[in-house]
């Protein structure tokens, strides 16, 4: 890997393992010192490696650096090291060297620790999804500001108090108790996945950065599989979830950087690789009793990665869907079960069903009417994809429809 | 809006007569019409269905077994919906599948204590 390569793939993979091990030493309170550490630690990397050459064990040397660097903040102020809460700081007898302790386990302990932390019910969810993209995946501010397609002002603030909600609950980076596991795991899930999200389907034009928070959230994702404590049937199944969407990445978007749909993609663009991984998870995802959301949506993923469009296929897809619907309502998921009706059955019966659907705000609503119009009533049909266009707001959006508008035009 | 039960009755020898197909068919439409009246974000209860053995308790604590003892239709399950008024509930219940297998949908609104 070259050098100009190198850092910034060994910041994605070693920051959020730094800054993770020095927030468990000095206690969560100080995550933003653990932070400051963690990222001179790379500053000195980037000005050494380029006059001196890269090391031969670049990561160790990551890891004395930021050892050094830190026992050095230690001695520089006292103060600092009396107001710690972190248990290896405190633990350590008076006069002696604090240990940073940078093994394998502790390095895994602390990172599965920071999730749990950062995803603590008490942080707005907001919050949670920022911190996980700053201190988790190593985004800088400007990323996550282009990710939410916001400015950084607002992503700092929105950080800052994020790290002071952290300090006034008291969270503390530990693994939660037996009888909460469930539950916290629960709550990671929900921000792993609205992370994943936030990458696939955000309407940000960088599509590089947008697919590296796909990939983290699935990096992060995976970590949960691995670790015994962690390794639930949700936890897999939300893996073979986002393994499924993220086969399609390549297809999803032309040359140009519009969007195709997934009728129009073309399959041999969809990752075998990945569609393999998926179904592997979602095999590890079927045991015990528990159905939760991922299962669903995974199993409809699933069915998403066969290209023949038979009416078993989105029987299936429908089937999924009315169970995940009973278990939480959302607008896309009505959506969606819509369109699977129409595909499994028939438009007509499917148009019946949209009426009721009461979503008339929503520009997607529209489309999807526009969609089941066509063929039986072509006018009306463009009716609707114009009332789509006149509340869709992304370009990528906006294309589509008016595509759409011309070739019924033509036909009309 | 205001919350409604639907009540579901049906003959109980109805049911164990059927064949595993048409188990799957009937299953697939109760889920259809779950699933459509959950599309509409107006599903507050998913409910359950009850079995068909039971007991009731009586005064002077007589108990019989089986809460269909006087009549030939029994409460199958029930599930919550939401709805702006009892007419508009009472239009969703008409899309329940018991109806074409000779049950029945009682439709209650529901008051909260």
């Amino acid at each position: 890997m070259e050098n100009q390569e190198l850092i910034p793939h060994l910041f994605r993979t070693e920051y959020r393992k730094i800054t993770a091990v020095l927030s468990k030493t000095f206690g969560l309170e100080h995550i933003e010192i653990a932070q400051d550490i963690a990222s001179d630690t790379f500053l000195q990397a980037s000005e050494m490696w380029g006059i001196k050459g890269v090391p031969d064990n670049p990561v160790a040397w990551l890891y004395t650096v930021a050892r050094n660097k830190t026992l050095d903040y230690l001695r520089r102020d006292k103060l600092f090291k009396e107001k710690v809460t972190g248990q290896v700081v405190r633990s350590s007898p008076p006069g002696e060297e604090i240990d940073i302790d940078l093994s394998a386990r502790n390095i895994t302990d602390s990172q599965l620790q920071m999730m749990f932390a950062i995803c603590h019910p008490s942080l707005p969810v907001e919050s949670q999804i920022g911190l996980a993209l700053n201190v988790l995946c190593g985004f800088g501010i400007s990323e996550i500001a282009s990710a939410f397609l916001t400015s950084k002002e607002t992503i700092n603030k929105r950080l800052y108090r994020a790290r002071e909600k952290l300090r006034t609950e008291e969270v503390k980076m530990e693994f939660p108790a037996e009888s909460d596991i469930e539950s916290r795991l629960e709550a990671v899930l929900k921000t792993l996945y609205l992370l994943f999200n936030e990458g696939f389907y955000s309407a940000g034009k960088d599509i590089t950065l947008r697919k590296d928070v796909c990939i983290e959230a699935m990096w992060l994702t995976k970590m949960l599989t691995e670790n015994a404590g962690t390794d639930s049937p949700p936890v897999n199944a939300l893996l073979a979830l986002m393994c499924f969407h993220a086969s399609r990445f390549e297809a999803r978007t032309n040359p140009q950087g519009e969007t195709v749909l997934y009728q129009d993609q073309d399959e041999s663009l969809w990752d075998a690789t990945l569609i393999c991984r998926g179904e592997n998870y979602l095999n590890r995802a079927s045991v015990g009793q528990q159905l939760s959301r991922y299962h669903l949506e995974a199993a409809i993923g699933y069915w998403h990665t066969i290209k023949a469009d038979t009416p078993e296929k989105w029987e299936h897809i429908l089937q999924y869907y009315n169970q995940l619907l009973i278990l939480e309502y959302s607008p896309i998921a009505a959506l969606n079960r819509t369109y699977a009706l129409a595909k499994a059955r028939s438009k007509r019966e499917a148009i019946c069903e949209a009426e009721k659907l009461n979503l008339a705000g929503n520009h997607l609503y529209h489309s999807l009417l526009g969609e089941l119009y066509l063929g039986i009533d072509d006018r009306k049909a463009l009716e609707c994809f114009n009332a789509s266009l006149s509340l869709a707001k992304s370009r990528a959006d906006r294309l589509l429809l008016a595509e759409k508008i011309r070739r019924i035009g033509e036909t009309c | 809006m205001n919350d409604f039960l639907f009540v579901f009755r049906n003959d109980p020898a109805v049911m164990p007569g059927m064949s595993p197909e048409a188990l799957q068919n009937s299953m697939q439409k109760w889920m259809d019409w779950i699933g459509g009246i959950a599309a509409q974000g107006k599903l507050v209860d998913r409910g359950n269905r009850l079995a068909n053995e039971g007991n009731v308790v009586r005064p002077s604590q007589v108990v019989t077994d089986g809460p269909y003892i006087e009549t030939k239709e029994s409460v199958g399950g029930f599930i919550m919906v939401r709805a702006g008024s009892l007419d508009e509930a009472t239009e969703m219940a008409k899309g329940c599948p018991i109806l074409f297998a000779g049950g029945n949908v009682e439709v209650r609104p529901i008051i909260r204590m």
